[in-house]
């Protein structure tokens, strides 16, 4: 199912979560919503469950206006943050129950029921635990349930929220791709809440980062980390460094020096440099190149980060070199970034 | 050799380590305290209670217990226990879902209005009805005029315990719905769910051993309260006084076999009412366990 957001606000007593945010989800997709905490990519979930109405905008699934549909008309399957199992019930019950309060003829006899739980429960590879209470499982294992528990009243659109938020870090890996299996098998529309960006640029089909109720930027992970549109997106997404510079006659300058950078079509003036500490060429000599000495030094799993000061204003960058690299030893380095870009000095 | 000394060592519970664990003696003049206080202030009553109760042997018990002014009183206290219970279930239910559940102005004033017949004297709840209802108060001529009798009669005697034993159910649910959320109600909504069955399914049963031990609390103190009873009751031999005042006037008349006997009663209720959370909570142990632990 498609779902379209369109120019949906959202205000909490007065204060706005949202403002103006229109996405496109296509029927399929795994979509991830990525953002530091307030930047209102639950907000956004939860308007599309129907757990909270837009102040203003609208709410499309496919063709069909959903904005004014109360949750339960618009068949989602929501998975909570911290689960939400109903903890008096055994997990065949959890997985059931959306299938069980159906009214009249929609409602499948308890047999029915019962195999619709099992075979939920087979997809999520939990089989043989029907009679366990949600405290009798694990973290992983009520995550599991609680995505069979969505998937079982068969929604138009599966939304989860920080789903592996409460799981520690193996198990958060090995559920991701379990995840991505599972959405691969049964291709619902999915759209997932994360804050962190590992989850969302590995896991999702395309990745929504959100700043300040705002969308930044939407595209795939590549699109994302190798061409970020904005500063939040280049300091949010990886690692970033930026310098102050000046654009003069298309060429970039840091102080007095150019730094053998052009940029013909960006607007003269002050701007920022931004570029990947990992993405850089050293130099030997330097004309043409940004030169500091080394502040310090630290090695970091397979490579050493390097600190630098730069210039008068002694600005500080980081680099990052192979290990055993001779630069690093030295007390100047010279480099230039290899994919960089500029945006117009805030 | 070497064996006994490796006993030693061993702790006693795993989950203590030797630093918190109080020296022996220190164990037994605490365990000391906490047993002679429990005889002496609660098991010691009791005993005696059943001791006179059949002082002049089970016949005499019996009998007393026959007599048409005690039938009459409990048949009296257990239909305002009745009334009163299911009355201040729906009221507690209500209070604490609009207390835990959403935001709205006057929500504190609320709370505090809820634990006021905690603060107040059970006596001045039952003089407010009187100056409400009585002949002289506010609402008295009305009343006479229709015809309608509520003090000296057992709506007065509903009322004043419906006062008094409200707060019990809705502050075992507050605290319990505050912790619990909103979570598992959206679930339940989300997953296709009216709000009725999802009060039903899910809001009910994440709170039924709260509510459970609240009625239970509810309803040892609809059938033992005294003071507020009292004052709108009117005394009547046979038509208004419930079990407590029923002891009172028989222990004054100097019957103490009767005084104890119906006493007994509302001590044996104390009793069942203890066994029967005992057993609830062996029946349902795994659920329940399984409820507080997650």
């Amino acid at each position: 199912m498609e779902v379209r957001v369109a120019n949906v606000r959202k205000e909490f007593e007065r204060f706005p979560a949202l403002h103006d945010v229109s996405l496109d989800i296509k029927s399929g997709e795994l979509i991830a919503l990525l953002g530091p905490s307030g930047s209102g990519k639950t907000t956004l979930l939860r308007l599309i469950a129907g757990l909270e109405r837009p102040t203003r905008g609208r709410i499309f699934f496919g063709d069909e206006d959903a904005s004014q549909k109360s949750i339960q008309e618009r068949n989602v399957g929501f998975v909570f943050q911290h689960y939400a199992l109903f903890r008096h019930m055994t997990v065949a019950d959890n997985i059931g129950f959306g299938l069980k309060v159906r009214n009249g003829a929609s409602r499948p006899p308890a047999a029915e029921i019962r195999r619709r739980a099992s075979e939920l429960l087979d997809l999520v590879q939990l089989s043989g635990l029907e009679k366990r209470y949600p405290a009798q499982l694990s973290g992983g294992q009520r995550q599991r349930v609680a995505l069979a528990r969505a998937m079982a009243i068969e929604p138009k659109v599966l939304l989860l929220d920080e789903p592996f938020g409460a799981l520690d870090a193996q198990v958060r890996r090995e559920l991701r791709r379990w995840l991505r299996e599972i959405h691969d098998r049964t291709g619902h529309t999915t759209v997932f809440v994360t804050h962190d960006q590992e989850e969302a640029l590995e896991l999702a089909d395309r990745v929504v980062v959100m700043s300040q109720g705002r969308i930044e930027q939407v595209g795939t992970a590549d699109d994302i980390y190798d061409t970020p549109n904005s500063p939040f997106v280049y300091g949010f997404i990886g690692e970033s460094s930026s310098l102050p510079v000046k654009v003069e006659n298309g060429e970039i300058w840091l102080a007095d020096r150019p730094i053998g950078l052009s940029a013909p079509h960006a607007p003269e003036g002050e701007a920022t440099l931004y570029f990947r500490p990992h993405d850089v060429e050293l130099l030997d000599g330097c004309s043409g190149c940004i030169a500091g000495t080394v502040a310090a030094s630290r090695r970091v799993a397979g490579t050493r980060r390097v600190e630098l000061e730069i210039g008068g204003e002694r600005q500080r960058v980081e680099i990052e070199l192979p290990v055993g690299h001779p630069a690093a030893q030295k007390s100047r380095v010279a480099f230039r970034p290899g994919r960089w870009k500029l945006f117009p000095a805030a | 050799m070497a064996d006994p000394e490796i006993k030693s060592y061993e702790p006693y519970h795993e989950s203590r380590s030797a630093a918190v664990t109080e020296s022996r003696p220190a164990q037994a003049v605490l365990m000391a305290i906490a047993f002679v206080f429990l005889g002496v202030f609660l098991l010691l009553p009791l005993i005696i209670v059943f001791h006179e109760a059949l002082a002049k042997g089970v016949g005499a018990y019996t009998q007393a217990l026959g007599e048409p002014d005690a039938r009459s009183a409990i048949h009296l206290t257990l239909l305002v226990a009745a009334i009163s219970v299911p009355l201040n279930v729906v009221f507690g239910i209500s209070a604490a879902w609009a207390i835990a559940k959403f935001e709205f102005k006057g929500k504190a004033f609320l709370t505090t209005l809820i634990d006021l017949p905690f603060s107040v004297s059970p006596v001045i709840s039952g003089l407010v009805y009187v100056l409400l209802f009585g002949a002289q108060g506010l609402l008295g001529e009305w009343l006479k005029a229709h015809g309608i009798q509520i003090l000296f009669a057992v709506p007065g005697i509903v009322l004043a315990t419906v006062f008094v034993t409200f707060p019990f159910v809705a502050r075992e649910l507050i605290p319990l719905m505050q912790e619990q959320g909103n979570g598992d109600e959206e679930a339940a909504l989300s997953l296709g769910a009216n709000g009725w069955q999802t009060f039903w399914y899910v809001t009910l049963p994440n709170v039924k051993w709260g509510l459970l031990y609240g009625v239970l609390l509810c309803n040892a103190r609809a059938m033992g309260e005294f003071g507020a009873v009292s004052v709108v009751s009117g005394h009547i031999r046979g038509l208004t006084n419930t079990m407590p005042l029923h002891v009172e006037i028989l222990y004054n008349e100097y019957n103490a076999v009767g005084a104890f006997a119906v006493a007994s009663l509302l001590a044996g209720l104390a009793l069942v009412t203890l066994v029967l959370k005992t057993l609830l909570e062996m029946r349902y142990g795994a659920e329940l366990a399984a409820t507080r632990g997650h």
